[in-house]
């Protein structure tokens, strides 16, 4: 069996509101998957659905093999999660905490192990009130791992928090997949699930808008290179344009998906000048243009 | 040491436990408080003899006669004067001199009719048949005797219901209630971690106040210290239910203060912490000894100050024990978990 995890059909109402429309996913074991959107496009409901801390309205789940309704307990020795916030008991030391969270589990990591791997043994005997965001952050995801679990869950794990702790949690998380493990994370930053991630569903409104390696996704907008201008004249008609894929208004100006930059760039002056080109930038197409090109609005607006 | 993989019931119970000493406020109010209160109540309250009582006079004639008894504070005044210090408290009683000799008193001031007969008694020396004093100060019938058992029942009530039911809503409130039912953690021993430590401090909190209440005032149970220490624990379990229940839906903490403090107030008020609830109208006393708080102040006073055994406090420990069953009962039905 290689299936982590499989939904079908999965949809979460909350009243009038549908926070999950019609959800279809598998993960293989051993993979690092990303559920990528913008806030409020169902990414935790769908992931607490996951973690047997939320029912879905109808359609299915299997994790590991086994089901929330019939299997719970041995399905909680088996997974391990961080919430996208949790707070810990404010005067409890960190060595307590994974203490703590460790006797739950039948069987595991020492404490030790785990405090080393997210490298918080000196901070051991620290109040957990008095750990910054980025430790805070590690002691969640090393609760996640005290069970050593063979599927983790990780809500938005580096929200927040400056660049230095984001790569220590991405050292963790890498470390954990290296030992065959599967990782399911949410994020909404697209360099964090290029980076970490085989494979990627872009949530949207509930829905799974694009599914792929982040690689695919960003060949399937044609080009890898992007060209963003701002022109003072609005743009009303673009002919098409030698080495250029595809162009979309965006607010200000125009974004253009890109072949061949030295071939596209001359072409794209040439049109544009006499509109008074205000900015001009190009850069490597991320995850982020993909968004972009399926919904028309940015990750983060 | 940290390699060892201890059992997830102690480690609960540590945790409540470090929790709740690294907390000075909550020490306090749990330990320093009732015996401040104590104390306070006790001074206040201390047994003391009445002062004299004051009594106006408005010419020499009855002077003599009244001037004999220590008991009588006695001030020479003009008519309109008297009248203006009886209407102000600052005297108790005016004699006008007769014939007749007339009393000015407000019949409804206990002081007032105390120095009325007071001055009857002066006036009329060979009245009454000759009796003695005994004072009554003997430990069990003081003011003081009936407070402690009230506030041993008050203090389980409020460390009951706001160590458990607020704490709970606050782990609920953090998130950390869902990332601990996320686990394999086991929920019936996360929610009896609560009331084992709630018993442990009782254990600890019992002899500190009873030993005090012993040493300060002379106040010590009459009947049997394993009994008294029973009917505590069982009070603690009651309220540690109430407190569940309280917290078991809440979603923040403003919900759960007003649940409690609408609980609590009643019992406060009427359940005979700081004065007998003799003193409401008899058509609401059956429902006022239906009150937990009435129950474990009834039970605990008898033994206290009568030495009941268990027999004689069947009912107020029936009444406690049906609101634990009953409040756990509905609590963990309804708890709200996620």
């Amino acid at each position: 069996m290689t299936t982590a995890l499989r939904c079908e059909k999965l949809v979460k109402k909350y009243g009038n509101v549908t926070a999950v429309d019609g959800l279809d996913l598998e993960i293989e074991r051993g993979e690092c998957f990303g559920l990528l959107g913008p806030n409020g496009a169902g990414k935790t409901t769908t992931v607490e659905i996951f973690e047997g801390l939320n029912d879905p309205t109808s359609g299915t789940v299997e994790v590991l093999g086994l089901q929330w309704s019939k299997n719970e307990p041995a399905l909680r020795e088996r997974i391990g999660l961080s919430l996208q916030e949790t707070n810990f008991p404010e005067r409890l030391k960190v060595n307590e905490v994974l203490r703590l969270f460790r006797s739950f589990f039948k069987s595991g990591r020492t404490v030790d192990d785990v405090l080393d791997l997210v490298s918080l043994r000196e901070k051991q005997d620290t109040w957990t009130e008095n750990l910054s965001g980025g430790q805070k952050q590690r002691l969640a995801v090393a609760v996640g791992l005290v069970g050593d679990p063979e599927l983790l869950f990780l809500d938005e794990p580096t929200t927040g928090l400056d660049p230095q702790s984001r790569r220590q949690l991405w050292d963790i998380i890498t470390g954990f997949r290296a030992a065959q493990r599967t990782v399911l994370l949410t994020t909404h930053y697209m360099d964090e699930a290029e980076r970490l991630c085989n494979r990627v569903a872009v949530v949207d409104k509930g829905k799974i808008i694009a599914l792929g390696s982040p690689r695919e996704l960003i060949e399937s907008l044609g080009g890898p290179e992007i060209v963003e201008v701002q022109t003072t004249q609005p743009v009303h008609d673009l002919p098409p344009l030698p080495g250029v894929h595809s162009s979309k208004p965006v607010a200000g100006g125009y974004l253009f998906t890109v072949e061949q930059l030295h071939v596209a760039l001359p072409e794209i002056l040439r049109v544009l000048s006499p509109l008074g080109i205000e900015n001009l930038v190009t850069r490597r197409a991320t995850l982020e243009d993909v968004f972009v090109h399926l919904t028309g609005r940015k990750l983060r607006e | 040491m940290s390699s060892l993989n201890a059992h997830p019931f102690v480690e609960l119970t540590l945790s409540r436990m470090r929790l709740f000493f690294r907390e000075p406020g909550a020490v306090f109010w749990t330990f320093g408080f009732p015996l401040i209160l104590t104390v306070a109540l006790g001074i206040a309250f201390r047994n003391r003899p009445p002062g004299p009582s004051a009594i106006a006079v408005v010419d020499e004639s009855l002077r003599t006669a009244l001037s004999n008894n220590p008991a009588i504070a006695l001030r020479v005044l003009d008519e309109p004067l008297a009248r203006l210090a009886l209407r102000t408290a600052k005297v108790d009683l005016v004699v006008l001199p007769g014939p007749p000799i007339a009393y000015l008193y407000d019949s409804t001031r206990p002081e007032s009719r105390l120095a009325r007969a007071l001055a009857e008694l002066a006036l009329h020396p060979s009245g009454p048949p000759a009796t003695v004093d005994k004072p009554v100060t003997e430990p069990g019938s003081r003011y003081i005797d009936f407070l402690i058992p009230g506030l041993i029942g008050v203090n389980l009530m409020t460390a009951g219901m706001w160590g458990i039911g607020y704490v709970l809503v606050e782990i609920r409130v953090k998130k950390l209630l869902k990332r601990m039912i996320a686990t394999p953690m086991s929920r019936a021993q996360f929610l009896l971690s609560f009331v084992v430590m709630r018993s442990f401090f009782l254990l600890i909190e019992l002899p500190v106040l009873l030993g005090f209440a012993y040493f300060a005032f002379h106040v010590s149970v009459a009947g049997s210290l394993a009994l008294f220490t029973a009917v505590a624990l069982l009070g603690c379990l009651t309220f540690a239910g109430l407190g569940l229940l309280m917290a078991s839906r809440a979603q923040n903490q403003h919900t759960v203060n007003g649940l409690i403090n609408l609980a609590q107030f009643p019992m406060f008020v009427a359940s005979g912490v700081f004065f007998s609830n003799s003193r409401f109208p008899e058509v609401v006393q059956p429902w006022l000894r239906l009150l937990p708080l009435t129950a474990l102040n009834d039970a605990l006073r008898a033994i206290l100050i009568d030495g009941a055994g268990p027999r004689a406090i069947a009912a107020p420990v029936g009444i406690l024990a049906g609101y634990a069953l009953l409040s756990f009962a509905v609590a963990l039905r309804i708890f709200r978990w996620r």
